[in-house]
C-alpha cells in the first residue's frame, strides 16, 4: 500500500530519520491505517465542499498596537544553545 | 535559428511600515540588538496562535486599489510547511491559492496577484565552529521574523531588462506614495526577484524560467536580468536547455550561482490555515482604500502626457515626486511657456547643471526658484539670450541663487539683438576665415561651424546660433 | 477519604462563598491528597516552590484543580507528555489556566497524557502510562489519562483535559466520571499545545455534571489571542433540570453492529429505559456518514498535527540532539530522539495526507467527509434534541492490550470522533458498570449525549436530570 521509498521521502519531509527496523514497521503500520483510511477514496464527494474552517467566523482582526515583547534573556531562557544574544544553530550542509 | 525574445516577469516583496508584526504585537525592529521585539507567538513557542493585524489588511488593500487589482471577497490563509531556522514555527503563514488580491495591472504590465504573508528571521553565518564536525554555524535573530508582507506577482509581460527595471521603478514609487512601506532596496523592505526565460520571438509557449534572486538596487536587478538572458540564449543557441533552477546574481562579478541543488524541489504541503478565520473586506473598506490613494505615478503621467510631455520625460518626472511638485511649480510660474520646454529644461539642463556642481538632491533642493527658473527659460525662448547663454546663467544661479536678469546683466550675456552689430562680426568671421567658406560654398555642410564657432567667440556666446547661421547663408 | 475531599467542587465553593469552608484548608487537604499520587497521574505537582510563583492564585475562592500537562504555565514544566518537551518551561501562560487563577482555583499540579494528545490509553507519555484507579493493571484512557485518574482517584476534586477525538470523553468514561468536550470555539485554545488546531478543545473532567457546568463557566469566553475563540453566549448556568420530559433523544442506526462490548451495550441499552422512565422519548437517527469518522479523522489530525509539531526541531527550545552534525542532522536526530512512535506514526501518516498528489485524495477529501457528518447531525437535530451513543465501545482495557495495533486503538474513538469532527458538544457521564468482553472486574461505563453547537446549557440540564435519574455511586475500591 505505502512503499518502502515512500516511507523514506515522507520521512525526510518529516526530519525524522528512521532506522532499518522503524522503517520495515512503518511500512506495515501505515500500510493497515491507509486501508482503512482508503475507505473515503471510493465515495461520491463531487459535490461537497470541503470544512475549511469550523466556525462561522469572519474578518478576526487584532489593532496596530505594541504590545510588550518578551526581554532578550527571557526569550534565550530556553534556547538550547544561545550566543551573542541569538540562537546558535548549525549551518546547513554546503551542497 | 529563429531569434530568441526574453520573457521577464517579477516577484516583489514589500516589506509593510505598520506598527507591529503581521500575527502578533511585537514592534518592528531597525538594527536593533538581536530577539528583542520577541514574543512566545513570533518565537513559536509551543501553544501559541497567530492573530491578524488590522492594519496590514488595510496596507494590503491600499495596495490592491493602486494597482487595479480584483479584490477578493473571501480570501484565506494558508501554511508553507518547510524546516528552516529563520521560520520557528517551521510553517510560513501565507495565502495559496485564494490572495486578498488577484489580477491587476500597472502600466503596461498585468499584475497577477498580491497576497499577504509574515517575513522570516534574520541567519547570520559564523565562522569555523572549532568543533570536529560541522561546518560553521548560524546564530538567528527573530526580530525580523513576522514583519508583514505583502508579495505581488507579475504576468511576464516584460521583454528586456531595462524594462524591467524602470517598471520595478515605477511600481516603487507607486508603493512608496501610499505610505505603507519604506520600499528601500539597499534595507531590505523592498525585494525584487525576477523570472526569466527565452523563447523562439514570436511564439506562445513559455520556455523554462530561472528565478534570480539577490538583487538589491534596479541596476543590479537589470545587470542580472541582462547576465541571465545572455547566459539562457547562449546555452539554447549552443542547443541546450534551460534548468528550472534558482539563482543568485553576484554583482561584483557579474557572475550567477545556482543556489538550490536540483532535487531539493519543496513539497510545501499547503494547507488551509486552521488558525485563522476568513478574511471579509466589507465595502467600506473597499471605498476606504480607493478613496485614500494619492496621484499616483501612473496617473501623474497621464496627466504630463496630456500636457505634451514626451513619455520618458513624463516617466521620469512621475517616478520623482519632489521634482515633478518643482516642475508643476515652474509651470504656474511660467504662463504661456509650453510645459514640454519647461519639463525638458527641469530633467535637462536643471538636472545636468545640478550633478555638474556636483549638488546634493534634486532640482527641488537648488537654490533656483521656480519663477526664476520660469524667467530663464522665457529669457531664452524670446531670444533674449542664447540656448547656451541660459545654460551659463543656469550654472551660476545653481550655486549662487539669484535673479537671472541681474545675472545676464552682470556678466554681459544678452544676445546679440542688435542684427547690424551682429552682421558685422559674420561678415568679419567669414573674411578671417575664406577656407572654411569655400569649404561651404562646395557642398560642405560642416564647415559653416568654424565660422560659427569665431563668431560665437568673438560675441562670447551671445549671438543666437541660428541667427547666426542664417546670416552666413545669406552672405554666401 | 476525608469528608472534605467527599465534596464536589461545587459544594465547597459554595461553602467557601458561605464562609463555613476555609479556603485554604481545602487547598492544603487536595494538595496532601495529590502528594499520595500512585497512579503516576502527576508529572509535576505544586509545592508552593519559586518556580510556581507565576501560577500562584491571588486568593483562594474556587476548588484547586488539576491540569493536564498541555497547557502552558509560566516557569512551571510543561511537557504535553514528551521527551522533546522535558524541562521546558513557558514563558506565558495558556488563556484557560490564566481564567482558573482569576477566578481563584489554585493549581494542583499538571497531569500524564499520552504524548500531544496522541492517543486513547496514555502509554503513549513519555514517562509512564498514567494507572486507571479502578484497576492498577488498566490504562484510565487518553489522551487526558492523567486527569481522569486525578479525579476518579481521588488526587484532584476537578480537572481540566483536552478533547480531538475523544480525549476528555473516553478517560471520563474508562474512570467513572464526567467529561465534557464543549462547542469548537467555545474556550480559548491559547496556550493549549496544538495537536490537531481544527479539532483541539479544553474540557473539564469533574466527578459530576454540575461541577462540570461550573468549570465550564470560568473557562469559556472569546479571547483576543484565539482567532477562532467564540465563547457561549450567555454564559453557563448550573443545571437543574428535574427530569427529561419533552426531550427527545436520538440514537444512531448505524451503531447495532458489533462495534462494541455486550457489557457496554447492556449498560447502553439500560440508559435508555431510564431516559424514558425519565420522561424522554428515543428515536432513531441517521447518521450515514459517521462511519466514515475513523477515516476522516486519521486523515485530518495527522495533517494537521504533522504541521503543528514541526516546531520541535531543537533550535529555540526544548530538546536539541545531534547538534555537532549539521542542520539537517540535528533535526532529524533530535526529532527522532525526542517523538514517541505514535507521535512519529502520525506525523508521517500527516505528511503523507499533505504531501504533493496525495492532498486531494486524502485531505481534500477527509475534509469533505467532515462537511458531510456535520451536515448529518444538522439534519438529526432538526428532529431531536440530542443524539446519543455509548462512549467507547470497551471498558478500560488491560495496559498492553492494544499497543501491538495502532489501527486497533484508533477504533476506540468511533464514537466520539464524529462530533469532534463536527464542532458540537459532548458530554460523557457514567452509566453503570461491565465487566469486559473476556470477563474480569467491573468497571465504570459511560453514555454520551452530544447536542448541537452552543447548545451547552440544555445539554448540562439534560445530562445533570439524566445523571440524577441514574445515580451512579460507584467509587474504585478504598475511595
Amino acid at each position: 500500500m505505502i512503499e518502502r521509498e515512500q516511507v523514506l521521502h515522507v520521512a525526510k519531509l518529516a526530519r525524522l530519520s528512521l532506522s532499518e527496523e522503524e522503517v520495515e514497521t512503518m511500512v506495515g503500520e501505515l500500510s493497515g491505517i491507509l486501508e482503512h483510511v482508503d475507505r473515503i477514496g471510493n465515495l461520491d464527494l463531487e459535490s461537497v465542499e470541503p470544512t475549511s474552517h469550523v466556525v462561522a467566523l469572519e474578518n478576526v482582526l487584532r489593532p496596530d498596537e505594541p504590545r510588550p515583547s518578551l526581554p532578550p534573556e527571557v526569550a534565550l531562557s530556553s534556547a538550547p544553545e544561545p550566543q551573542d544574544g541569538a540562537f546558535r544553530v548549525p549551518s546547513p550542509q554546503a551542497e | 535559428m529563429a531569434e530568441l525574445e526574453a520573457v521577464i516577469g517579477l516577484e516583489i516583496h514589500v516589506q509593510l511600515a505598520t506598527k507591529t508584526k503581521m500575527f502578533c504585537g511585537c514592534e518592528l525592529s531597525f538594527g536593533d540588538e538581536p530577539n528583542v521585539h520577541t514574543c512566545p507567538v513570533c518565537l513559536a513557542h509551543p501553544g501559541v496562535l497567530p492573530v491578524p493585524n488590522e492594519e496590514a489588511i488595510r496596507y494590503a488593500l491600499q495596495i490592491g486599489a493602486a494597482l487595479s487589482c480584483e479584490i477578493a471577497p473571501r480570501s484565506i490563509f494558508h501554511r508553507k510547511n518547510y524546516f528552516y531556522p529563520d521560520s520557528p514555527k517551521a510553517y510560513q503563514i501565507s495565502q495559496y491559492d485564494i490572495p486578498i488580491c488577484g489580477a491587476g495591472r500597472l502600466g503596461d504590465v498585468r499584475i497577477h496577484r498580491a497576497h499577504l504573508e509574515e517575513d522570516a528571521a534574520k541567519m547570520i553565518h559564523v565562522g569555523e565552529s572549532g568543533r570536529i564536525h560541522g561546518s560553521g554555524a548560524s546564530l538567528v535573530d527573530f526580530n525580523r521574523g513576522g514583519t508583514p508582507l505583502v508579495e505581488i506577482v507579475t504576468e511576464p509581460d516584460l521583454r528586456d531588462a531595462a524594462e524591467a527595471a524602470q517598471w520595478a521603478r515605477l511600481l516603487r514609487e507607486t508603493i512608496r506614495q501610499l505610505g505603507v512601506s519604506d520600499v528601500n532596496m539597499e534595507e531590505g523592505s523592498l525585494r525584487v526577484d525576477a523570472n526569466v526565460s527565452v523563447r523562439p520571438a514570436g511564439s506562445e509557449e513559455l520556455g523554462t524560467k530561472t528565478e534570480l534572486k539577490n538583487m538589491n538596487s534596479f541596476r543590479f536587478l537589470q545587470r542580472g536580468v541582462e547576465a541571465e538572458l545572455a547566459r539562457q540564449r547562449q546555452l539554447v543557441e549552443n542547443g541546450g536547455t534551460v534548468e528550472q533552477e534558482t539563482l543568485h546574481f553576484d554583482p561584483a562579478s557579474g557572475s550567477l550561482t545556482s543556489l538550490r541543488s536540483k532535487e531539493e524541489a519543496h513539497d510545501y504541503r499547503y494547507f488551509p490555515e486552521p488558525d485563522l478565520v476568513p478574511l471579509v473586506p466589507t465595502e467600506e473598506q473597499l471605498r476606504e482604500a480607493r478613496e485614500s490613494l494619492p496621484e499616483l505615478p501612473v496617473q501623474r503621467i497621464g496627466r504630463y502626457e496630456e500636457m505634451g510631455l514626451a513619455s520618458d520625460v513624463a516617466l521620469t518626472l512621475a517616478t520623482d515626486p519632489r521634482t515633478a511638485g518643482y516642475f508643476e511649480n515652474v509651470v504656474e510660474a511660467a504662463d504661456g511657456i509650453e510645459p514640454r520646454v519647461l519639463a525638458n529644461w527641469v530633467t535637462g539642463e536643471l538636472a545636468a547643471a545640478l550633478r555638474q556642481a556636483e549638488v546634493d538632491g534634486g532640482a527641488a533642493d537648488s537654490r533656483i526658484s521656480p519663477p526664476d527658473l520660469a524667467k530663464l527659460v522665457r529669457m531664452v525662448g524670446e531670444r533674449k539670450i542664447s540656448h547656451g547663454s541660459g545654460k551659463r546663467v543656469l550654472a551660476a544661479m545653481v550655486t549662487g541663487g539669484g535673479d537671472p536678469e541681474e545675472i545676464v546683466e552682470r556678466e554681459g550675456l544678452a544676445q546679440m539683438s542688435d542684427s547690424g552689430e551682429l552682421e558685422a562680426v559674420v561678415e568679419k568671421a567669414m573674411a578671417d576665415n575664406p577656407d572654411a567658406v569655400e569649404k561651404i560654398r562646395e557642398g560642405n555642410g560642416k564647415a559653416i561651424g568654424a565660422i560659427v564657432g569665431a563668431v560665437m567667440r568673438e560675441t562670447k556666446g551671445r549671438a543666437d546660433g541660428g541667427e547666426v547661421n542664417r546670416l552666413i547663408q545669406e552672405k554666401l | 477519604m476525608t469528608d472534605l475531599l467527599q465534596m464536589t467542587a461545587l459544594e465547597a465553593h459554595e461553602a467557601m462563598v458561605a464562609g463555613d469552608l476555609a479556603a485554604s484548608e481545602y487547598t492544603a487537604a487536595w494538595k496532601e491528597a495529590a502528594a499520595g499520587d500512585d497512579l503516576n497521574a502527576y508529572l509535576w505537582r505544586n509545592e508552593d516552590g519559586e518556580d510556581s510563583q507565576a501560577i500562584a492564585v491571588e486568593r483562594d475562592c474556587v476548588a484547586p484543580i488539576a491540569v493536564k500537562d498541555i497547557f502552558t504555565t509560566e516557569g512551571v514544566p510543561t511537557t504535553a507528555g514528551s521527551r522533546i518537551l522535558e524541562g521546558y518551561r513557558p514563558p506565558y501562560t495558556s488563556t484557560a489556566v490564566r481564567k482558573l487563577l482569576e477566578a481563584g482555583a489554585p493549581i494542583l499540579g499538571k497531569t500524564n497524557m499520552d504524548e500531544f494528545a496522541m492517543g486513547s490509553s496514555n502509554e503513549n507519555s513519555a514517562y509512564g502510562p498514567a494507572l486507571n484507579p479502578w484497576d492498577r493493571g488498566r490504562v484510565p484512557g487518553g489522551s487526558s489519562g492523567g486527569s481522569a485518574a486525578v479525579v476518579a482517584g481521588g488526587l484532584a476534586p476537578w480537572a481540566i483535559g483536552t478533547d480531538t477525538g475523544g480525549s476528555i470523553r473516553q478517560p471520563a468514561a474508562f474512570c467513572g466520571i464526567v467529561g465534557l468536550k464543549p462547542t469548537y470555539g467555545a474556550i480559548s485554545r491559547y496556550g493549549m499545545i496544538a495537536f490537531a488546531s481544527s479539532l483541539d478543545q479544553c474540557g473539564p473532567l469533574t466527578r459530576t455534571v454540575s461541577d462540570a457546568a461550573l468549570l465550564l463557566g470560568i473557562l469559556q469566553g472569546k479571547d483576543p489571542c484565539d482567532s477562532t475563540s467564540v465563547g457561549l453566549d450567555g454564559g453557563v448556568s448550573l443545571p437543574d433540570r428535574e427530569d427529561l420530559s419533552g426531550l427527545r433523544f436520538g440514537v444512531p442506526a448505524e451503531l447495532g453492529g458489533d462495534e462494541y462490548d455486550s457489557g457496554v451495550r447492556a449498560v447502553f441499552e439500560q440508559t435508555l429505559r431510564k431516559i424514558e422512565e425519565l420522561g424522554g422519548e428515543i428515536a432513531e437517527v441517521s447518521l450515514p456518514s459517521s462511519e466514515h469518522g475513523i477515516s476522516a479523522y486519521y486523515v485530518i489530525a495527522p495533517a494537521e498535527a504533522s504541521s503543528n509539531l514541526a516546531r520541535y526541531d531543537g533550535v529555540r527550545y526544548g530538546m536539541r540532539a545531534g547538534g555537532d552534525g549539521d542542520l539537517v542532522q540535528m533535526y532529524e536526530t533530535t526529532r527522532s530522539e525526542g517523538f514517541g512512535p505514535e507521535v512519529k506514526r502520525r506525523i508521517m501518516l500527516g505528511t503523507y495526507a499533505l504531501s504533493s498528489g496525495y492532498y486531494e485524495a486524502y485531505y481534500g477529501q477527509a475534509q469533505k467527509v467532515r462537511t458531510r457528518i456535520a451536515e448529518d447531525f444538522s439534519g438529526a437535530f432538526a428532529g431531536v434534541d440530542f443524539v446519543v451513543t455509548p462512549t467507547a465501545p470497551s471498558v478500560a482495557f488491560k495496559l498492553g492490550e492494544k499497543t501491538d495495533d495502532p489501527l486497533a486503538m484508533y477504533l476506540n474513538d468511533f464514537f466520539t470522533v464524529p462530533m469532534s469532527l463536527a464542532g458540537i458538544p459532548a458530554i460523557s457521564i457514567p452509566a453503570g458498570l461491565a465487566a469486559p468482553e473476556g470477563g474480569g472486574p467491573q468497571l465504570p461505563v459511560g453514555f454520551q449525549i452530544a447536542a448541537p453547537a452552543f447548545g451547552e446549557q440544555k445539554l448540562l440540564d439534560a445530562a445533570y436530570a439524566l445523571e440524577q435519574g441514574i445515580g451512579f455511586d460507584a467509587r474504585p475500591e478504598g475511595l
